[in-house]
This record gives structure tokens, sequence and C-alpha cells, in this order.
């Protein structure tokens, strides 16, 4: 019996579907399996278009190469990882959103509990706050021109200056060392010191964002009357600026899958820009009455609007579809790295989660601040469980336990990054700058190969639809007034019939030269059904009976 | 004094004092405590509404606005049942112990962190070519001495910075690369050196030239090489003398067998002072050889009659001949697949053939405008270099229907020989300007030796271009070269010419009875006759 099993279970083994070959996912085990999944980077590139064969074949090897980093991947995510991730679970029939944020200090660490805080600066709010992407420093700026660099981790004052002037927002540059500043007329750039570096006079017109889009060295700044503006920070050149004639926009974000500047306008559209197209890439309709808040998902499907009609929507980007909507104002809003939407309004703070990764939202917590403070921003911190709000009254922090990515990499955002590895990270960079033509709307679709154009024969519809308007074209064309009795109506007439019919003759032509050929293609059919003797009966064109 | 103070607050948090903290609170305990009095602060900003928010507790601070709240652990009756854990890192896990110790590094490659990777690596292919392009300096410099043109070189198989060469007036040298001088010279020969060898032991260097002698030398050892000045060192070791001039010499790789090409090929002993053998097919001069690398007893010739014709040393009568429509000038063996070999052609073209199978070339080389003189294959047997008379050297890949790089200077003439260096990263050219040029096998390459994190990195930058090597802009890049203006001319002239018998080939295709005219494909195109 066993030996007559065995044969066939090689059988089986050797079997290999022709695709599934790349799929990559087979033969691991079913907890590596999603894993493996995330870090092949979506589905395997089509390479039925490539013509050459030896690229094709090339293609194909390195999709292979591909699949097994993907593996590799996976292991070293599941072994070699040094933090776990954070967590809160209720027990019983408790909700995590009745959990107050003092009794989660009391549970955490020392050193965590210390992460919460509340400074109360009451006097030049309200706040703004911003993070480095290695989330080891916060700047923060008041309304009425105090700006301050905090250093996260040792809980250090960086740097304090007052611009003695309407600060609107602030961005980090791509390090600690500069940041720029959204003030009355123009947006500021300035270094780590305090001392002012540049003063964007391009952009003025009362700047209300800015952000800083880092994989380009692009900052992008709308101003009051709408006008949006790109300027790489590294050489200085003005890349970008449209006119949004939307009117005054404060909502921007950026959407880090792609680095596409998302506005939210007064009339409820959203609009999504890059900085060498002139037109928006993609307008929607968002809300019923202004926008006032917006926020990206980091893997580039999701989007979060808030508007002034009391709603919060989830947007599935890929489809440009409402997945959810939560009723409720938010003035400012923000994705987690792990995916944990944050909501301010007024007082309070929520936070909502999809516990089990498939975009269904549900609120996991909430806080409330001192009545009155009005929170301005919420911004989360990168790789940590915390989440930073500018408000009316000040800066504060509170925990969010699952937040944050664990787990940092020291080549991508180092928190414990020192000075020359900061230098050495800004060289590194700036050489892989992305040029502003590489944002789109699909990044990945870089270095694919290309899909085939098909050349595709209008349908019988369409050729009609074309002649139509080609007639009337031709009906709409004015005649010039001629002498010497040609002018006579007669004339006249004659002349536009010319018109009409020169204006028809293509369409005509090319429905002969159709016909022609199904008529050919009949004939042809004919005598192939025919046997060979009788095939020279069959009646060609022209043959007379 | 300011009255934004946020140092104040930031150290009165990380002192944590518990008496001052539990002072204020969150939740509802605290809201009517602060919102009570913040509401004044906001109103007028008067120092006794300031103090009577902050309390007692700030006195140092000089009563400045600003409150801390934190929750200490005493108020244990809010807490309900959780789990709970959140992100904790000390600092000490992540950073070095001591400053001799390396920087930690980790790594997580979740995709999500790292946005736009795809055009990231795209402009990191994209500046890796640049770069190539950039630090593109293949040529090290001339070794000068000779006073007639170059016509053949060998490799010094004792030593890797050693090389030999003979030049038309009959002068031999023996050059050391790294010094790029003339250690010794041998001198003896009447007319021009046509053949040079070295046995694979190192003991003994062949020559053989148009004054009908074959000279044996002894190799002066390796550290004779370090002692400067270019010294007559030696008299030959033997001096056979023949019937006709020669034109090649080669020494079999695993032996003491080696082969002349002249009239004849013959088969010397290195301690005979006739041949032991001879080979004759037709009456053309023969005017290369070359020995198998794999099998000992293969040889490769080529002659004036437009053959390739393979030998067996085993066998009485020659093997097999490959007649062309042209002149092969010289052939290499790969070394690593030892049954294929590339023959250089008077027609500008590099034909690599299977020897077992001979119909058809595997693969044909274009890029050079006027006949190719010299090839030679790299040790790894990937790629090879050729000389040509059109006074450049480009260097092949094995497998390659173009070159992958030319080099040129203003001052070279017409290439009569090339050579790889033992270890493949250099080229060395002989031609007729009476000098030896020394390049770099990859023009970029740097010299020396690289930190692994250098080495690294180079290794990345590589395999990301390739990647990335079949779009237009990084192809357009790697591929563009600058050329002299003579050949760049010449070589359109040859496109245009190509492209012309091709059309005409066409049109006659196309009026002639159908079949008659067959289309036979490149690789093929230049045979003429297999003969066995």
């Amino acid at each position: 019996m066993g030996g007559k099993e065995d044969p066939n279970m090689i059988e089986k083994e050797e079997v290999e579907p022709p695709h599934e070959r790349f799929s990559n996912v087979q033969g691991v085990s079913d907890d590596l399996e999603p894993k493996v999944k995330k870090y092949l980077r979506g589905d395997r590139a089509d390479l039925e278009v490539v013509k050459d064969k030896r690229l094709k074949g090339q293609l194909e090897f390195r999709e292979e190469l591909h699949g097994q980093t993907a593996k590799n991947a996976a292991k070293a995510e599941k072994w070699l990882m040094p933090c776990e991730e954070g967590y809160l679970e209720a027990e019983g029939l408790e909700k995590t959103y009745r959990i107050k944020q003092e009794s989660i200090i009391t549970e955490v660490d020392i050193l965590s509990s210390r992460k919460a805080f509340d400074i109360v600066l009451p006097d030049l709010g309200p706040y703004t706050v911003d993070y480095t992407s290695s989330g080891r420093h916060m700047v923060v700026a008041g309304r009425k021109g105090h700006v301050a660099i905090i250093d996260m981790k040792t809980m250090g004052l960086i740097r304090e200056l007052q611009v003695r002037e309407t600060v609107r927002d602030v961005a980090f540059l791509h390090n600690l060392e500069f940041f720029a500043v959204a003030q009355k007329k123009y947006p500021y750039i300035y270094n780590s010191h305090g001392t002012e570096l540049h003063c964007l006079r391009d952009h003025a017109g009362g700047p209300l964002r800015l952000q800083f889009l880092k994989n380009h060295f692009l900052l992008v700044s709308i101003n009051k009357y709408g006008q949006l503006r790109f300027i790489d920070t590294s050489t200085g050149v003005a890349v970008g600026y449209h006119r949004t004639g939307l009117g005054r926009c404060d909502v921007m974000e950026e959407n880090p899958f792609n680095s596409i500047t998302g506005l939210g306008h007064s009339c409820g559209k959203v609009t999504m820009w890059k900085p060498t197209y002139g037109a928006p890439l993609v307008k929607m309709l968002c809300h019923h009455g202004p926008v006032t808040a917006m926020a990206f998902h980091n893997g580039g499907h999701l989007m979060a609007t808030a508007g002034m009609d009391r709603k919060i929507k989830l947007w599935d980007l890929r489809k440009f579809e409402v997945l959810r909507t939560f009723t409720g104002h938010a003035k400012s809003l923000d994705f987690s790295q792990k995916g944990l939407l944050a909501s301010g309004n007024g007082s309070r703070v929520h936070i909502w989660r999809d516990s089990w990764g498939d975009q269904n939202y549900s609120l996991y917590m909430s806080h409330s601040m001192v009545k009155g403070y009005q929170v301005g921003k919420v911004a989360f911190q990168p790789y940590e469980d915390v989440l930073g709000l500018g408000h009316s009254m000040g800066i504060s922090s509170i925990l969010v336990p699952g937040s944050g990515e664990p787990n940092f990499d020291s080549w991508v955002a180092n928190p414990y990054e020192t000075s020359s590895q900061r230098r050495e990270k800004e060289v590194h960079e700036l050489l892989d700058k992305l040029p502003p033509e590489s944002i789109d709307l699909d990044p990945k679709k870089i270095a694919l190969p290309k899909p085939m154009r098909r050349k595709e024969k209008p349908s019988q519809k369409e050729r009609e639809g074309e002649m139509e308007a080609a007639i009337t074209a031709a009906k709409g064309i004015r005649l010039k007034k001629k002498t010497k009795g040609r002018n006579k109506p007669s004339k006249r007439e004659k002349k536009k019939q010319e018109v009409l019919v020169k204006a028809k003759r293509p369409f005509l032509e090319e429905n002969m030269k159709e016909e022609q050929s199904r008529k050919k293609q009949r004939i042809g059919d004919e005598e192939a059904s025919l046997p060979k003797a009788l095939q020279r009966f069959v009646r060609k064109k022209g043959a007379v009976i | 004094m300011s009255r934004f103070d946020i140092r104040g607050a930031l150290t009165r948090l990380l002192q944590g004092n518990p008496s001052w903290a539990a002072v204020t609170t969150f939740g509802e305990g605290r809201n009517a405590v602060s919102s009570k009095s913040y509401s004044g602060s906001l109103d007028n900003s008067s120092q006794e509404s300031s103090h009577g928010l902050v309390g007692a507790e700030s006195q140092q601070d000089h009563g400045l606005p600003n409150v801390l709240f934190f929750v200490t652990r005493a108020e244990q009756s809010w807490v309900r049942k959780m789990k709970v854990k959140v992100i904790s890192r000390s600092t000490d896990e992540f950073t070095r112990e001591r400053s001799q110790d390396l920087q930690r590094v980790f790594r997580n490659y979740d995709p999500n962190i790292r946005t736009q990777e795809a055009a990231t690596e795209y402009v990191r292919a994209l500046n890796a070519a640049k770069l190539d392009k950039i630090f593109a300096k293949p040529f090290i410099g001339a070794m000068d001495g000779h006073i007639d043109a170059i016509s053949c070189m060998t490799r010094n198989p004792n030593q890797l910075k050693g090389i030999f060469s003979g030049s038309m007036d009959g002068d031999i040298r023996l050059w050391d690369i790294a010094s790029r001088r003339t250690v010794s010279r041998f001198p003896g020969h009447q007319g021009a050196v046509r053949g040079l060898t070295a046995s694979t032991d190192g003991c003994i260097l062949v020559s053989c030239g148009s004054d009908c002698t074959v000279r044996l030398w002894n190799i002066p050892v390796a550290n004779a090489m370090d002692t400067d000045g270019s010294s007559d060192s030696s008299e030959p070791l033997a001096v056979y003398v023949w019937k006709n001039a020669f034109w090649a010499v080669d020494h079999q790789y695993d032996g003491d067998i080696f082969a002349t090409a002249g009239a004849q090929v013959d088969i010397w002993d290195r301690n005979r002072s006739q041949p032991v053998n001879s080979f004759e097919w037709g009456k053309d001069t023969v005017i290369s050889v070359r020995f198998n690398p794999g099998e000992p007893n293969i040889l490769g010739t080529s002659a004036s009659d437009r053959s390739i014709t393979l030998y067996d040393l085993r066998m009485s009568s020659p093997g097999r001949k490959l007649i062309m429509k042209t002149k092969t000038n010289a052939i290499s063996w790969n070394p690593q697949e030892p049954m294929n070999f590339t023959a250089a052609n008077e027609d500008c073209n590099c034909y690599s053939f299977d020897m077992r199978l001979m119909k058809e070339a595997k693969c044909v080389h274009q890029d050079h405008v006027s006949a190719v003189m010299d090839i030679d294959y790299s040790p790894t047997g990937r790629e090879f270099v050729t000389g040509s008379y059109d006074r450049t050297v480009r260097i092949f890949n094995f497998d390659g229907g173009h070159s992958r790089e030319i080099y040129h200077t203003k001052r070279m003439q017409r290439v009569f020989c090339v050579k790889f260096s033992h270890d493949g990263t250099y080229i060395i050219s002989g031609s007729d300007d009476t000098n030896l040029r020394l390049w770099k096998a990859t023009a970029s390459q740097q010299l020396g030796v690289l930190l692994p994190r250098e080495r690294q990195k180079q290794e990345y930058l590589e395999s990301v271009k390739k990647r990335h090597s079949h779009l237009p802009e990084v192809k357009r890049i790697v591929r563009h070269r600058h050329l002299p203006k003579p050949i760049y001319k010449a070589a359109s002239l040859r496109r245009t010419m190509v492209e012309a018998e091709r059309r005409k080939n066409e049109r006659r295709r196309a009026h002639s009875a159908p079949g008659t005219m067959p289309t036979q494909p490149f690789r093929k195109r230049r045979i003429l006759t297999e003969v066995e």
C-alpha cells in the first residue's frame, strides 16, 4: 500500500500550476503568509507585454528574486524585531473608549508615563505642532509668534524664539535643522538656532498651511487666495504655482503614499495636486459645506475628511468611494503609522481604529481636555504611542497604545540619530531626491513595463457621432461674400452643398472600404466552405449572371 | 523674562515632583480648577491671576503662567480592568555603550515606512549610471620604450604585474605594469618578432619572428623584476632556425609542447631543435594559433585563405576547417567554457563559435569599423577585449552583440595586440605608435582596497542599475560613448551600407521566384563552407 502511494505523492508535488511559481506565498507557514504578502508589495508585474524575449527572461528572474526577498523579509520581521507593538485591551464588557488617560498612565512604565503631559501656555496660543519624521523632535508654534523646538526623548527645549508676527503653521523640513513657519505675509525658513535663513517672498499672500514633501525636498504652501506653491528647498527653484480658483483654503495634507497634495475647500470639494500639472488630478465633492480637515493613510488607500456638515468620512482612494461616515465635527484629523485615526474637535479627541485591518473603523479611545480648550491640531508622534495635541491653551500629549510603528529602521528614520549620522543622512537624502515629475497618483507605476498600446477602431456609433459633428461644423461655416454674380443664392446653395459633401466624404469612404472588406471576407468564407471543385463558381465581385 | 516658558515646564516635568503634580489632574476634577483660572489669564495677563492658576509650586519661576498637568501613581481609584502596553524604548538598548563601539543599526523592511520606493530606486539607478559616467577614467598610463610598432604580447605567468611585448624591430621587453617600466630586455631577433608565448609553469618564454628563428628564453624570477633598470639580462636558452618565417606561436596549457604558425603549423617540443610534427592543409600562410585551455591537445588556427582550422595533436591529420568570406586575424578560446572560441575577423566583426557545431556562429559581435586585429578573453570568460585597425579597443560581453565599452585616445594608432591581465582588472593594448597602454577593464572602477561598506554600496548600486538598465533613460546614459569623429562617421557609413545591402536583397528577393533566395541569418551569412 505504502509503496503504491509514494509515486502518487511525488507526482502531486511535481505538478505545479504555471503561474503559481511567482505567487511566492506558497511554501511558507500560515502565520508568515500575510507578512510575505505585505513585502511582495502588490501583484507581480505583468510581463506579457514585454516583447523582448531576453529582457522578459531577465525580468522574470528578478520577479523570482523579489519573491525570495519578500520571504526573507517576512522571516526577519518574525524573528528579529526588537520591539513589540503596543495594545490596549479591555476586560469583560468594558470598552476601550471608556478607559481614561489617567488609568493608562498609572498602568504603564514610568518612562512612558512621562510622555503624556499638558503644557499650558495661555498667552500666545492657539498652538500647532509638527514632528520630525523620526518622531524625536517636535516644533510648536503659537498663533501670536511663539515658536519652539523640543526634544521629545530628553524633554529638553532646543530653541525657542519669538517671531513677533502672526504664525499660522509650522513644518519641519528634512531634519530638525530646518523648519518653515507660515507667518503673516510670507513663509520663513529658520534653522534650529532660530536664525532666519530665508523669507519666501514668492509665496506671499498670507500663507495658511505648509507641508514638506521630504522625498522631493518640496515645500508646499497654500495662501489666503487659494494659491498653491511648490518650492524646492535644496535648490530654491520654484517648481510649481497653481491657482486653485476655489477661494481661501486652510486644509492641506500630503498623501505620504504618493506625495500628492490634497486640499480641502470651502465649497466642500477636495482637490489633489501635483507640482507639474496645472489642474487638479482629482476633484471630488466630499461634503455639503466647507471641508474642515483631512488626513491620508500611509498605505495610500484611505483618506479621511471632515466637513462643516457634521460628517467625518472615510474614503477609499482606489475607487474614490465613501467607505464609512461618522457623525461629528473635526477641526483636525490624523492617521497614525499603524492606521489609527485621530480627530480633534472642541476640547475632545477621538481615536478610531480598524481592529481587524478591514477598514471597519470604530471608536477606540476618547479623551477630553479641560472644558473650553479648543484642539486645533492632532498629530501622532512617529515610532511612539503618543498623540500630540496643539490647542488654544498650549500643547499636550496623550498615550494611544498601538498607534506607532514599534520598530524603526536606522536608515529611514532613526530617533537615536547622532549628529554625524544626521549629516550623512542629509547627503544621502539629497542624492536620492526625487524629481517633481515622479509625483503621480500611482507611484508603483514607475519602472514597470508599459502596457501594450492597442489601436482600437472607433465603433459604429462613435463614427456616426463624429460624422454628425463634422456635418454640423460644416453647416456652421459662414461663406464669404463674393462679387460678380457668384454671390447669387443658387451659387451659395451649391457651395454649401459642396462643403457638406466634402465633410461627409471621408466617413463615407471609410464605410465603403469596410463594406468591401466585409464582402471579401464573406466570399473567402464561402469559398472555404465549398469543396475545391466548386470554389471557382463562387460569385466574385463584378461577375454578371 | 518670557511668559511662555516651556523650559521651566519641561524641567518640572522631568523632575516629576509628585507633590506639585498632585494639585492638578486629568479628568473632571481638574476641569473646574483650571478652566476657571485660565479664563482669567486670557482676559488680562495680570500677575495675580497667573499666580492663582499655578499656586505655590512655581515660586522659582517668577510666577509663570504655565502649568504642567500630569498624573501620579497615587490615583489608583480610577483604574479599570484592562491590559495595556505602549512602546517603550530605553536609550541604552538603542545606542552604543562606549564611543569606541560601532553605532547600532536596526532594520525594518516594512514598505509602509518608506514610501515611493520604486521611484527612489529608479533615481538611484539613474544616479549610479551618471556617477559611472563621471568616474569613467579608464586610461591609466602608457608604457613607452619600444622604437617600433608592438606586434605581440604575452602575460608573465609568474607575476600579476608582468607582461612581455615584442616589436617589429626585433626587440622583446618585460614590463612591470605597476611601475610601468621595462624590467628586462631580450635582444636577438633580426627581424620583426611575430609571436610570443610563455609556458604555463613560468620557466620559458618562446618567441618567433620573421627572421625564421624560434628563440627560447629564461623568464627572470620574480624578485629580479623588482630590481630596477632595463638590463639585457639574458642570452636565449636556445635558438632554432627553420625554413620559413613565423607568424605566431602558442604554448600548450599543460605540457612541454608549443606550436608555431607560418607556412604550416609546426609542433615543437621544448627540448628538440626541430618540430616534432607538422600540419598542412592548403598552401596559404597560417597567421594565428591558439591552444585550447581545457583540452591540451586541441589547437585552433586561422590562415590567410580565410579559414579557421581545428587540429587534434593525437591525430595525424587536421580535424576540421571552416572557410569564411573574410580572413580571421586571431582567435581566442573562452577559458571558462573551453569548447567556445571567438574569432576576430577582417570584416570588422567577431564571431563566437562552438567548436562542436561550426555551421553557424553562436553570436556575432559587431561594432568595430575596421579589421579586428587581436582578441583576448578575460580569465572570467564573461567578456573579451578586441583591438582593431580603427585605433580603438573594445570590450564585449561573451554573448553580447554589441560592445559594452570602447577605449580610444588621440595618440593611439592602430592596435595590433590586446591582453587582459591575469586578474581580469586591467587591459593592456599594444599599438602602432610603439606604446603599450594600460587600461582598466571597468572604466569607472575604483582602484585600491575597498572598505566592506564601500564595496556593499557599490554592489548595491550596480544591481540597482542592472535592474533598471532596460528603461530608456538609464539605457541612454549607460550606452552613450563619445566617439572620435572619424570613427563616428565610419560607423554611420557602415550602417548606411548595411542598410542599403539589406534593402537591395529585399528587392531582389521580391523580384525573384519564391524560394530561390532564402533569408540567411547573420550568424551564417559570412560562412562559406565547412570542411571535415
